[in-house]
């Protein structure tokens, strides 16, 4: 059996995984501006946060560096904790305000 | 080392304890404090010369350096030579004296404490500057008791007039103390030093390297300062005024110690002013006009510390023109008598102003000789040794100046031999209207107690011993042998000038006491003219300080301040204000804005960098 990892670098090129990278981003990212529930909002941050996670790990395959490995596992913790707090706040706005729609929680401004 | 730090270490001390804890001090506590300072300082002094005589070479201890930057290297130095000697005995001396006298001056004062803390910082500043070994060092002194000249001037602090006499010798000072630091610099830029032994050497050593030019302008601006500390024409104007302080700091800084720093400091840069004759020539002019002109102001005069204020500021000018005419010891030995001569008029005048409550018009005086006895046989010691009477310290003193004079040109002789007439006519005129004749107040007049007559027979003694403390000799290493050829003719003529003034005094204020009056209406204008001290102040007032103000309010104020500078300021703020009511339009509160803030600020960034090739 051929070795897996050389196969899959000889035949799928960077850009590729690249490619993907961007498109779950900006699929994140319009997801963010576009949908109004918070929970909704909540799923496109973590989308952009593993699209870039992949982005990492793509160029630490290709330089055999191990520096991109690092940097999505600290993404991933940080991701971890962020999902914790944000999911304890948007426990607290539904209880305050009985609503998860993200332009009703606006007060915070001068 | 002998630990000459301590000299003003113990009065400093002194100014920390009573200036902190004073207040809630007794009084007998401050007292101790205070005096016990001044006490310490001066056996200290005592002990260090005894330890250093014969004190051939200056003996000089180095604390710290206190600035080096490029060639400016400035220690913390003081010094102790035969010059200085004299100086610190003076000072401590006449300073013990004092402080004693002011237990009972001012024992119904308000701010007791306050007084004697501002008394014990000034002593401590007079022996920095007395003490230091380079200029910079003497101008900490010289500020220092400038400061204290200002707050004990305006001591009753509630009265407007002393508060603008104070706010005046401040003032005038800056002026004079501008010409000193000039000095200074050019010092410093011309023989790369600040320290006496330094500058002094190199000017002996290569006299005929220096431009005399530099060397002339060095003393004149070094003048200008002392012209200000030492009330001389034309910066004398705030010493007449200083008399609004208690009588007992007009004795000790404005009489005896801090007026005469002038004096010593252009002594202590003999060896620079021997270099320049010019500078000289106007030292002694100053000095002589000086002398001549507050000496007639002071004739004309009724109240009692004006008259001994004027004749300060006359006396000051004796040694300037001893000063002039190179007789540098004869004026360190006038310093010496004029402190005790004129501490004691001081602390006299002080005495009888106390008996009178308050009272210090010549007019409202008068017959007060068997009312206040001690008083009136100190006061009278004193003034037989400011006229110059044979064998008492203002005689010895005067002489060696006069003969000094003379030796460099006879007219200055003259004059100054009728100017001693015209001291002894006012001091003698101060003593007769005030003891003689009889009582025209309503007072109730008693004597001082002993705590202030005890300081005066001190002084008295030594106004009319003193004279025999051979101080031109005891100086002769450090100025030279200066000995004028000594003229029993020239003695016995200003002898007799100063006897002269005593009975004009006699014959105007006893013998015919309408006399004056008929002078006076028939000199009319000329004595209305002295009368107004020459009208000095009021011409400074219109060519100096009214031009000044108007213009600060004009334009300084009206423009430079209102306008550009605050313009500038609220200009300043306006601007933020206006960016900040642009800048909130994008704090809406909604999540999904700022996020597409951020997206949108990002897209840029890197299309700008991808446009411009900045990143690889």
């Amino acid at each position: 059996m051929p070795d897996l990892t050389h196969l899959l670098a000889a035949q799928v090129p960077l850009s590729w995984y690249l490619i993907l990278s961007v498109i779950l981003f900006v699929i994140g990212a319009a997801g963010f501006l576009i949908r109004r529930n918070i929970i909704t909002v909540f799923m496109c941050i973590e989308l952009m946060l593993n699209a870039v996670n992949l982005s990492f790990l793509s160029f630490s395959h290709q330089l055999k560096n191990l520096d991109g490995h690092i940097y999505s596992f600290f993404v991933m913790v940080v991701a971890a904790a962020e999902a914790a707090v944000g999911l304890a706040i948007i426990l607290t706005v539904f209880k305050n305000r009985a609503t998860l729609e993200i332009d009703e929680v606006s007060s915070l401004k001068l | 080392m002998h630990h000459l730090w301590l000299i003003p270490a113990f009065p400093l001390a002194g100014f920390l304890v009573n200036g902190i804890a004073g207040r809630k001090l007794p009084k007998a506590l401050v007292n101790t404090f205070a005096i016990g300072s001044v006490l310490l300082s001066f056996l200290w002094v005592l002990k260090v010369l005894a330890d250093l005589q014969p004190l051939e070479a200056a003996y000089t201890e180095h604390y710290f350096t206190w600035i080096r930057s490029g060639f400016v290297n400035v220690g913390f130095d003081f010094m102790v030579d035969r010059l200085t000697a004299v100086m610190l005995l003076v000072v401590t001396g006449i300073g013990l004296i004092i402080h004693i006298y002011s237990i009972g001056y001012m024992a119904h004062e308000h701010g007791y404490d306050r007084f004697f803390a501002f008394l014990n910082l000034f002593m401590f500043f007079m022996l920095v500057l007395v003490l230091a070994a380079n200029y910079l060092v003497l101008f900490i002194g010289w500020e220092g008791v400038g400061l204290c000249s200002y707050l004990l001037i305006g001591f009753y602090y509630l009265k407007k007039s002393a508060t603008d006499a104070g706010k005046k010798a401040f003032v005038v000072n800056r002026v004079g103390d501008l010409g000193f630091s000039l000095g200074m610099f050019l010092t410093l830029l011309t023989f790369g030093s600040l320290d006496f032994a330094a500058v002094f050497g190199k000017a002996q050593a290569e006299a005929s390297a220096l431009n005399p030019q530099t060397v002339t302008l060095i003393c004149l601006l070094l003048l200008v300062g002392a012209t200000g500390k030492s009330a001389q024409v034309p910066l004398y104007v705030w010493l007449p005024d200083a008399m609004e302080g208690p009588t007992p700091v007009s004795a000790l800084i404005h009489a005896a110690t801090m007026v005469t720093a002038g004096v010593y400091m252009v002594a202590r840069s003999a060896p620079l002013y021997n270099l320049s004759p010019a500078a000289m020539e106007v030292v002694a002019i100053v000095g002589l006009i000086t002398a001549v002109l507050s000496a007639t102001i002071g004739m004309t005069q009724y109240d009692i510390k004006k008259v001994f204020a004027y004749s300060t500021v006359s006396q000051l000018g004796y040694m300037f023109l001893a000063l002039g005419v190179g007789a540098y010891s004869a004026a360190v030995f006038h310093i010496m008598t004029h402190a005790f001569f004129k501490a004691l008029l001081f602390l006299g005048a002080g005495s009888v102003i106390h008996a009178l409550s308050g009272e210090q018009d010549l007019r409202m005086m008068g017959g007060l000789r068997s009312k206040i006895p001690v008083t009136f046989t100190v006061l009278l010691a004193a003034a037989v040794a400011i006229a110059g009477v044979p064998p008492f310290s203002g005689f010895h003193s005067k002489d060696a100046i006069l003969l000094a004079a003379h030796a460099h040109a006879p007219w200055m002789f003259w004059v100054g031999v009728a100017t001693a007439a015209m001291t002894a006519f006012y001091v003698f005129r101060a003593i007769f209207l005030c003891f003689f004749g009889t009582y025209r107040g309503d007072a109730h007049p008693h004597e001082s107690p002993l705590v202030m007559t005890l300081p005066l027979g001190v002084l008295a003694l030594l106004s009319l011993a003193g004279g025999y403390f051979n101080v031109p000799h005891y100086l002769a290493p450090l100025f030279g042998g200066e000995h004028a050829p000594h003229d029993e003719t020239l003695v016995a003529a200003s002898v007799a000038a100063g006897l002269a003034g005593i009975g004009v005094a006699w014959l105007f204020y006893v013998a015919a006491p309408g006399l004056p009056e008929r002078l006076s209406q028939m000199l009319g204008g000329l004595y209305r003219l002295v009368y107004n001290k020459y009208y000095v102040d009021e011409i400074y007032d219109a060519v100096i300080v009214h031009p000044i103000r108007d213009g600060s309010r004009a334009l300084l104020w009206g423009v430079v301040d209102a306008r550009l500078v605050d313009g500038a300021v609220n200009g300043a703020g306006a601007l933020a204000r206006a960016a900040g009511a642009g800048l909130r339009q994008m704090q809406s509160g909604y999540i999904r804005r700022y996020a597409a803030w951020v997206v949108l600020g990002s897209v840029a960034i890197v299309a700008a960098a991808a446009f411009w090739g900045g990143m690889r």
